[in-house]
């Protein structure tokens, strides 16, 4: 299929429908709004459901709805509404319900802005609403990523019977890059646990209601379990000239780029450095933290917020290595520049040997699995 | 017919397990054939009874009482055939409303 | 128990087989409801239950149940059960009818579920007129969580929360729910009923039969509200509750039907087929364009090509035009390309700029914070961005003159006055075209063809691709004409 010059945004939706998402609900917010414009556009083409719902508690529970029919769905919004659609995210999750939630960040806490900030990390990787469960978050750097993690969520959400967040920024989502979409169309396959209307599916109930509280113990150790399970097969990182190198940096979604670039320029000054881009940020990729500090002297965490992923960086290496914090807020973007500075002082203070070779990039092998 | 006895149009049949004594059914009877008996049941409740005479088999218990199963309300026939034609009237509603 | 049969007595008013025989879902007393004695809930999912019967539709319906007293719904419902968050029933209800059209949705709620903290999806899912059915059982207080006051308390009224009862100033008045939706234009059916006595009873049966019956005739939205006893939060006996609603309720809250519109009302069919799998990647827009395919060797870039350009200007300059279709003519060349658009109300007016990245190798970022080629389409963007041109960048200004102020010894410009040299040529619109003429000499090896399958892509419009390339090759001009003088 020939590559097209397409949004992140519109990537995620043709994306989906591709993946046999044949139902969106969405309420418009900025930087998300063009997701739900082309949901409009190509979902009721699709033979599927595509409403603007009254609110983004409404959305999320037409989702909920949508998924104990045994339909793939979606929706996207961004901060404030996924504040709003926690409640949701909590029943989905208790009630084991599959569903795509794309989160396209901005700027807060409250009104914020509209600027790309990548604050939505805690609301989403760490739960958001009440209860024992957790969301599987993936993190796309590219609109081909976009499109690729997409299709990934749904098969996720489906397997895990979990809602699975796709957390980008507004970089990624307003950008246009090339994107290639698989040739085949899938078809969404009905579960057997789905409410359909229909005499094989009338003994199924779906609730996240367990009265006794040894029931609902038993629910919360099952969930757990599907979690762990996650932990250990789902965790993804991309390891960009990080074989060997000695600084090792460390961002998702946009700062991943930016971070490449400073890679290549730092590299070409002789200093050895690489790049960590988590790509599931729950479940976190902490074995390529272990296999990458054994080697690295020090661990640079930049984000567009004040420090959120750079917990679970610091849980993963468990204090066997230093953790240096660069971050912008506001919708402010770290520059190359002022990450460059860091990297040289760093190489300076941790007395970093400049590497006599240029590092072979072994690891883009390694992307070809996700 | 010989009965000596003229037979009641209806009959009454209260589960006394299910009967949670509220006492609606008793209320609702219009030929008033229903009171609260004097025995607790299982749970501790004063179920209703049927007083044995006078059930009309109008249904009006039945729809008044908030259990599903508490009251079942059965009709006099005069034979099989009739019995199954209410059958198939009385609970299944009319062909029309099922048909779609 | 139907099929009990005594030789001069049959069965005419039984448990309904829409009820399970036994409640194996409830952890205990699985022969009972978990109602407390004369709770109006039973009543009501008796009605309910019978419906289903007399329609015929068990297998195919579906009962969203609400948070409350009747949150155990599927304990007792032998149908697809789906327990929804407290007080979007009407939106999950809403999904599951419009995925699944045959299936009978019939949604349960209370007042506190439906009047209060979901009275936003109650009044849209009404509005929408979706094809659903809405039980609505009003006992005027939250009976669940221990008797506070609800939007639904009748004045005078006490409650946990208006122990004094309820005053109008301070909690306002009931809220009239069947009323208000019956001012939408989007409902076919509300009635409001009671369980006060046994001639209300039969009018409520009536009513949910009619409900739930309009749906499966595919009318659309349809809600009975039930004025329905709750003895023990009320403290008074059943019977006493049950009056109550007959003497009391029904006076603030008049029984009737508020809105009818069956009569007219088109039946919905259900939707088409949906188009086959095949079809969906065309639907998409995403299929080969094997005419592209065919001419793209002859698109391919000629040398090696690494562009970092900002374009700044304001808004209706055709900035992002610009930027996307140098992004679309570096795609059509075979080049890695990025396009990033400053976004949000700077798109809508004032500043508007884009980062737009060519590459022979993988793009690492798409940010453009050092451009080697910047387009300034007037002073303001010029100034903002100038200092950040790579040494020995470029910098296409429209100006007649350039900022002596903005010099720099180690950058080239070109400045002209762009726009108006576009308005010569037809449209001052064309102003960002004539600049992209100029900055593809400035970057020199993207084909001319790869720029006019772009253009062709992005600007559909014949009377403006004209113009546009009319631009495109007078911008061309320019520069050369401006650097052999040099």
């Amino acid at each position: 299929m020939r590559k097209q010059l397409m949004k992140g945004n519109e990537a995620i939706v043709k994306s989906a429908i591709l993946a046999g998402c044949r139902a969106f609900y969405g309420y418009p917010i900025t930087p998300a709004s063009e997701i739900a414009e082309a949901a409009a556009e190509y979902m009721p083409r699709a033979g599927g459901v595509f409403l603007q719902a009254e609110s983004e508690v409404a959305a999320v529970n037409m989702l909920y709805g949508g998924a104990s029919a045994g339909v793939r769905c979606m929706t996207a919004s961004s901060g404030p509404g996924i504040s709003l659609m926690q409640e949701g995210i909590s029943y989905m999750a208790g009630a084991e319900l599959p569903c795509v939630i794309a989160d396209i960040t901005r700027g807060g806490p409250g009104l914020g802005n509209i600027a790309a900030e990548q604050s939505d990390y805690h609301q989403v990787v760490k739960g958001g609403g009440h209860g024992n469960y957790r969301t599987i978050v993936l993190a796309p750097h590219s609109v081909q990523e976009m499109a690729d993690l997409t299709a990934l969520a749904f098969e996720l959400a489906d397997r895990y019977r979990n809602p699975v967040v796709l957390l980008a920024d507004g970089f990624i989502g307003q950008m246009m890059e090339p994107v290639e979409f698989p040739e085949q169309a899938i078809e969404g396959q009905t579960p057997d646990w789905a409410v359909t209307g229909t005499a094989a599916s009338r003994p199924n109930l779906i609730t996240s209601l367990f009265m006794d509280v040894d029931d609902l113990e038993a629910h919360v150790r099952h969930l757990e379990q599907k979690y762990r399970c996650a932990e250990h097969l789902e965790a993804r990182a991309e390891e960009w000239q990080a074989e060997g190198a000695e600084i090792v940096l460390v961002g998702y979604g946009i700062v991943g780029r930016i971070l490449k670039a400073v890679t290549a320029e730092a590299r070409a000054e002789g200093i050895n450095v690489g790049v960590l881009r988590p790509i599931t940020l729950y479940p976190f990729p902490v074995s390529h933290f272990k296999r990458l500090a054994l080697r690295a002297r020090v661990f640079v965490v930049v984000e567009m917020s004040n420090g959120q992923m750079l917990e679970d960086v610091r849980l993963a290496l468990d204090g066997t290595r230093p953790v240096e914090f660069f971050s912008r807020t506001g919708g402010n973007v770290p520059s190359h520049e002022q990450v460059l500075d860091l990297v040289r002082n760093l190489a300076k203070r941790y007395s970093i040997a400049p590497i006599t070779e240029p590092a072979i990039n072994i690891d883009e092998e390694r992307m070809a699995n996700v | 017919m010989t009965d000596a006895v003229k037979r009641d149009r209806g009959l009454l049949k209260i589960d006394d397990q299910e009967c949670k004594g509220c006492g609606l059914c008793v209320e609702a009877c219009p030929p008033r054939v229903i009171a609260l008996g004097e025995h607790l049941n299982h749970y501790g409740y004063r179920t209703a009874v049927y007083a044995g005479t006078g059930c009309t088999g109008c249904g009006i218990c039945f729809m008044a009482c908030p259990e599903p199963g508490a009251i079942t309300v059965m009709r006099a026939v005069a034979n099989r055939a009739a019995a199954a034609a209410i059958m198939s009237t009385g609970q299944e509603g009319s062909p029309s409303c099922a048909s779609n | 128990m139907s099929s009990e049969q005594f030789s001069e007595y049959t069965v005419v008013h039984g448990r309904a087989k829409s009820f399970y025989e036994r409640y194996d879902r409830k952890p205990e007393l699985q022969h009972q409801t978990h109602f407390c004695p004369g709770c109006g809930h039973g009543i009501v999912h008796k009605l309910l239950a019978r419906a289903i019967d007399e329609l015929g539709i068990q297998d195919r319906t579906i009962l969203v149940g609400p948070v409350g007293c009747s949150v155990f719904t599927y304990y007792y419902f032998d149908v697809g059960n789906v327990q929804a968050a407290h007080g979007r029933c009407p939106a999950v209800a809403t999904a599951m009818k419009r995925s699944r059209p045959a299936g009978i949705v019939i949604g349960y709620q209370g007042d506190g579920d439906l009047s209060a903290i979901g009275s936003a999806e109650i009044l849209h899912a009404a509005n929408r007129g979706e094809n659903i059915t809405i039980i609505f059982v009003n006992n005027a207080i939250y009976s669940m969580t221990g008797g506070q006051a609800a939007p639904t308390t009748l004045l005078g009224q006490t409650s946990t929360t208006t122990p004094e009862g309820r005053s109008a100033t301070t909690e306002g008045y009931p809220l009239h729910v069947s009323e208000l939706l019956a001012t939408l234009q989007g409902p076919v059916y509300i009635e409001r009923v009671g369980l006060g006595d046994n001639k209300q009873i039969a009018q409520a049966n009536r009513a949910i039969h009619r409900a739930v019956e309009n749906q499966v005739k595919g009318l659309g939205f349809s809600l009975i509200e039930v004025l329905s006893p709750c003895p023990t939060i009320w403290k008074m006996s059943a019977v006493d509750s049950q009056h109550w609603v007959r003497d009391v309720m029904e006076k603030t809250y008049p029984l009737g039907v508020f809105c009818d519109r069956t009569k007219e009302a088109q039946p919905r069919r259900l939707p088409p087929e949906p188009p086959s799998l095949e079809a969906i990647p065309a639907i998409l827009d995403i299929v080969n364009d094997d005419s592209a395919e065919a001419s793209s060797a002859a698109n391919k870039a000629t040398k090696p090509i690494d562009l970092h350009v900002r374009v700044a200007g304001f808004g209706g300059q055709g900035v992002l035009l610009l930027g996307e279709v140098l992004a679309e003519a570096g795609l059509e060349a075979g080049l890695e390309v990025s396009w990033l658009p400053s976004y949000g109300p700077e798109m809508r007016s004032g500043t508007s700029n884009c980062h737009v990245r060519l590459s022979d190798e993988t793009i690492d970022s798409p940010l453009v914070t050092a451009p080697n080629i910047l387009v300034a389409m007037n002073e303001p963007s010029l100034r903002k961005f100038d200092k950040s041109v790579r040494p020995g960048g470029w910098i296409i200004y429209n100006g007649e003159t350039f900022p002596t102020d903005c010099v720099r010894n180690d950058v080239h410009v070109l400045a002209l006055p762009f726009t108006q040299i576009a308005h010569e040529l037809g449209s001052a619109r064309a102003g960002n075209m004539v600049m992209l003429g100029a900055l593809l000499e400035v970057a020199n090896g993207l084909p001319q063809s790869s720029i006019d399958a772009a253009l062709r892509r992005l600007v559909r419009n014949t009377k403006w691709f004209e113009l546009d390339e009319l631009a495109l090759s007078r911008g061309r001009e320019l520069f050369r004409e401006s650097f052999q003088e040099v």
